[in-house]
């Protein structure tokens, strides 16, 4: 299988090419892609360069262009898919199916990936992407468990990537203004989630609190780790109950689902982070390329190896297993 | 501007479901979503009622629309959204999955979970029969100008999110469902006991949320009783209330007066607060900096 | 999230104590060279910074007796250093062996912020900012040291060496894994 792995800075992406990625992806540094974060992401040389020594050893470079075009400002998006049609990318990852549109008529021989951001299902939705807009692999929204996944394989001919590492939606991706609401910066409209112009950590008499957009989303004592202000993990009450109502703060990791998922039809392994660091980047590549090849071989995934990178912090197969829901 | 109702995003009890239609039939609305928005597991509890709430709506002159679900993943719920074109009425579509099952050349609208969010999405979905399209609750009103325009260009009649708890996201997982410590499948309709949703509240105990199954909405009631002028201006052909327990259909005529001119902008506002002291009201969405903000507030009303 | 199991070295108190008697001024001037000459070989890092590259940052080695007050300026980085308060848009406290494994790619940012190994107040997009921008610019301060000339290039040599030698903290990249 193909380990498609997160790129933020030109740094990381050689960390993650000399680390065995397959394939990399990364955006343009503006609004166009869903992790507009300061000091991330490249410029048009950068992209360029960055697409060389991918392809000069061997690896591929897929550019997130995954954000939904603001009315009246549409030229960005269109350039910036122009400009991945210059740099030499394989593909584009789009999620507006305008933008989809304008990429299959004006650029039909770059090809198509369908954004997580579409958070596209279902078997049905999938095949009317591929016939629409001639898109050739789907990134599957993560509210999917193995079995459905499956499912969808044995009725498409579209490829399927699936998240396997790192940060994780429970929100249907794309589907999701909690962001906006509180902070009036969305991952549709700007590409941010939770951002960090918002957060505010606050020393008390007790400990920590970590704010976002004047909300108290973490308490936390003294010396306990401070998990970032991401709204859907955020501790809340409702109905006398007090708790991480909607997702714990954990991250995914299905590493020891890849058997499952090879066997579901799946062609992709994505690992979420590109505002991770190149040195996190290069031992979660490192980890995913030993089992994707012991995977190929025949030979079981060795146990627990990204046990030091979750240390500390609990993981979770997320929907992956049907009981998540 | 005409008043479209959408789709009840709430678990109402049967009897409360069909009274709603029966109450709006007697309202100066124009067009009224039905269905099934946020959760399959709840059609089966009215979907016997909707028949009858449909002809009621008819013989009052209304325009009944069907809503598809808003998160299509289950083979059971592409069954169901395969099906809806089959009613003879209008589709709403709310996941682009209703939209890849109905007929060739079949006009339809869009609701406010899909993601059209600028020019090139409508005329691609004009071309494909789309005649009414209800923005994201989430986009400010200069999106909302130019969307407008090009609607009118299109033929498309663009509708604004006005009234009623904000639909922030969707998920594949239930909720209520985990309050409760049960899983999706083993529900037990907890939804069913907060008809409004219910409130999350944050560590300081300020009001932000409101849980309701597999959805997340406002705590604070959309209110776009002072856009409305400017709403107008834009070139919006209607506005949509959400259907929420107590006087709806009185909110209904009061919206009514409030775009013919009838009573003065803040009325609507005033009036919700009447009725509900503790309400909290947001139009930061479409004016503000963030979602919920409330202009009413710095004009000290 | 504590992805980086090594515990981090903490500068030990008989090294530290001197530091807070002795001048400043002679080690404000050393880091200010030392800071131009990175400007200078990685003028990409202060692009990077973007909207941030005007923002103040206070670097503060809660294991040193004094705090670091750094200034972009948009490529034409200006280092003081000061006891007591420093004020700045983000400030950034924790073990000086963590902002150096930071710095040297030994640590991942994330990790360290959630570990609460590093404490960020202020303007944490600001922060955020310098933090990726680091990352990118693939910075060694030991092999900087040994390019840098001039009356400081010696003392900073020196200082560096008994800084690896004395305490065991990362003051080089740590060498790549053999490619695939």
């Amino acid at each position: 299988m193909e380990i498609v792995c997160p790129a933020g800075t030109p740094a990381a992406l050689r960390a993650a090419v000399k680390a065995g990625a397959h394939t990399v992806y990364c955006g343009f540094a503006d609004e166009t892609n869903a992790r507009n974060f300061p000091g991330l992401n490249f410029s048009r040389e950068e992209m360029q360069e960055g697409v060389r020594f991918a392809h000069a050893h061997g690896a591929k470079v897929l550019v997130a262009i995954n954000t939904y075009p603001r009315a009246g400002s549409e030229t960005l998006w269109r350039q910036a898919v122009a400009d991945a049609e210059t740099a030499g990318a394989d593909a584009v990852i789009l999620a507006d199916p305008g933008l989809l549109d304008y990429a299959a008529q004006s650029h039909p021989d770059l090809r198509r990936h369908l954004s997580v951001q579409a958070a596209a299902a279902n078997a049905d939705i999938i095949n009317f992407y591929a016939r629409a807009f001639g898109v050739k692999r789907v990134v599957l929204p993560r509210v999917l468990s193995v079995p459905e996944i499956a499912a969808i394989n044995a009725e498409t001919e579209v490829e399927t990537e699936v998240f396997v590492f790192g940060g994780l939606c429970v929100m249907a991706e794309g589907r999701c203004s909690l962001s906006s609401y509180a902070t009036g910066q969305s991952p549709n409209m700007n590409g941010v989630c939770s951002p960090a112009s918002h957060v505010e950590y606050r020393e008390t008499g007790e400990g920590l609190d970590a704010r976002l957009g004047g909300y108290t989303i973490h308490r936390v004592g003294r010396d306990e780790p401070a998990p970032y202000p991401t709204l859907c993990k955020g501790c809340f009450t409702a109905g006398g109950k007090t708790g991480h109502l909607f997702e714990d703060p954990v991250s995914l990791n299905a590493e020891q689902l890849i058997p499952q998922l090879a066997k579901a039809g799946v062609t992709a392994l994505k690992i979420e982070g590109r505002q991770r660091s190149r040195s996190y980047v290069a031992q979660v590549v490192r980890n995913f390329r030993t089992a994707v090849d012991a995977q190929a071989a025949g030979r079981p995934i060795p146990q627990g190896m990204l046990a030091s990178l979750s240390e500390g912090q609990a993981t979770t197969t997320g929907a992956y297993k049907k009981t998540w829901r | 501007m005409e008043l479209t109702v959408g789709a009840n995003q709430f678990f109402w009890t049967p009897e409360a479901w069909s009274s709603l239609y029966e109450d709006l039939a007697h309202t100066p609305v124009d067009r009224v979503v039905l269905g099934e928005l946020v959760c399959s597991k709840r059609l089966p509890f009215y979907q016997d009622r909707i028949p009858a709430a449909v002809t009621t709506l008819l013989e009052a002159g209304k325009q009944p629309i069907l809503t598809s679900l808003a998160l299509v993943t289950l083979k059971r719920e592409r069954k169901m959204t395969a099906e809806l074109a089959e009613m003879g009425i209008e589709v709403e579509i709310n996941d682009l999955t209703a939209l890849a099952t109905l007929p060739e050349g079949a006009r339809f609208s869009v609701g406010p979970l899909v993601n059209v969010y600028n020019e090139s999405t409508l005329a691609w979905l004009a071309g494909r029969g789309a005649t009414r399209v209800c923005l994201p609750p989430e986009l400010p009103i200069g999106p909302v100008r130019t969307l407008a325009q090009a609607g009118r260009d299109l033929g498309v009649a663009i509708e604004v999110w006005a009234q009623g708890r904000l639909p922030l996201a969707i998920s594949g997982r239930c909720y209520h469902a985990r309050r409760h410590g049960r899983t999706k499948d083993n529900c037990q309709f907890a939804c069913e006991e907060d008809p409004d949703g219910l409130d999350v509240r944050t560590l300081e105990n300020r009001s932000f949320l409101a849980m309701n199954g597999v959805q997340t909405l406002s705590e604070s009631h959309a209110c776009a009783d002072y856009q409305v002028e400017l709403l107008r201006d834009a070139g919006i052909s209607a506005l949509r209330l959400s259907p929420q327990t107590g006087d709806f259909a009185g909110l209904c005529r009061l919206w009514r007066q409030r775009l013919d001119g009838e009573i003065a902008p803040g009325e609507v506002a005033a009036a919700l607060r009447r009725a509900k002291p503790d309400i909290r009201l947001s139009d930061g969405f479409l004016t503000g900096a963030s979602g919920a903000e409330w202009s009413g507030a710095r004009a000290g009303s | 999230m504590n992805e980086n199991l090594v515990s981090i070295p903490r500068v030990p108190s008989v090294l530290a104590r001197p530091l807070g008697l002795a001048p400043l001024a002679p080690l404000s001037l050393s880091l200010n060279a030392f800071a131009r000459a990175v400007a200078r070989n990685h003028p990409g890092l202060f692009r990077r910074l973007g909207d941030h590259a005007h923002s103040t940052f206070v670097l503060d080695p809660t294991d040193l007796p004094f705090a670091i007050l750094l200034e972009p300026r948009g490529g034409a980085p200006k280092v003081s250093v000061g006891r007591g308060a420093v004020r700045g848009d983000a400030r950034i406290a924790g073990p000086l062996a963590a902002f150096l494994g930071l710095v040297h790619g030994a640590f991942d940012g994330d990790a360290l912020f959630f570990s609460r190994d590093l404490v960020i107040e202020g303007d944490t997009a600001a922060a955020l900012a310098l933090r990726n921008a680091i990352d990118d610019a693939e910075l060694d301060f030991a092999d900087e040291a040994a390019r840098l000339s001039g009356p400081f290039a010696a003392p900073l040599r020196r200082l560096i060496a008994l800084t690896e030698r004395r305490m065991g903290i990362c003051l080089s990249r740590p060498p790549e894994e053999a490619a695939w």
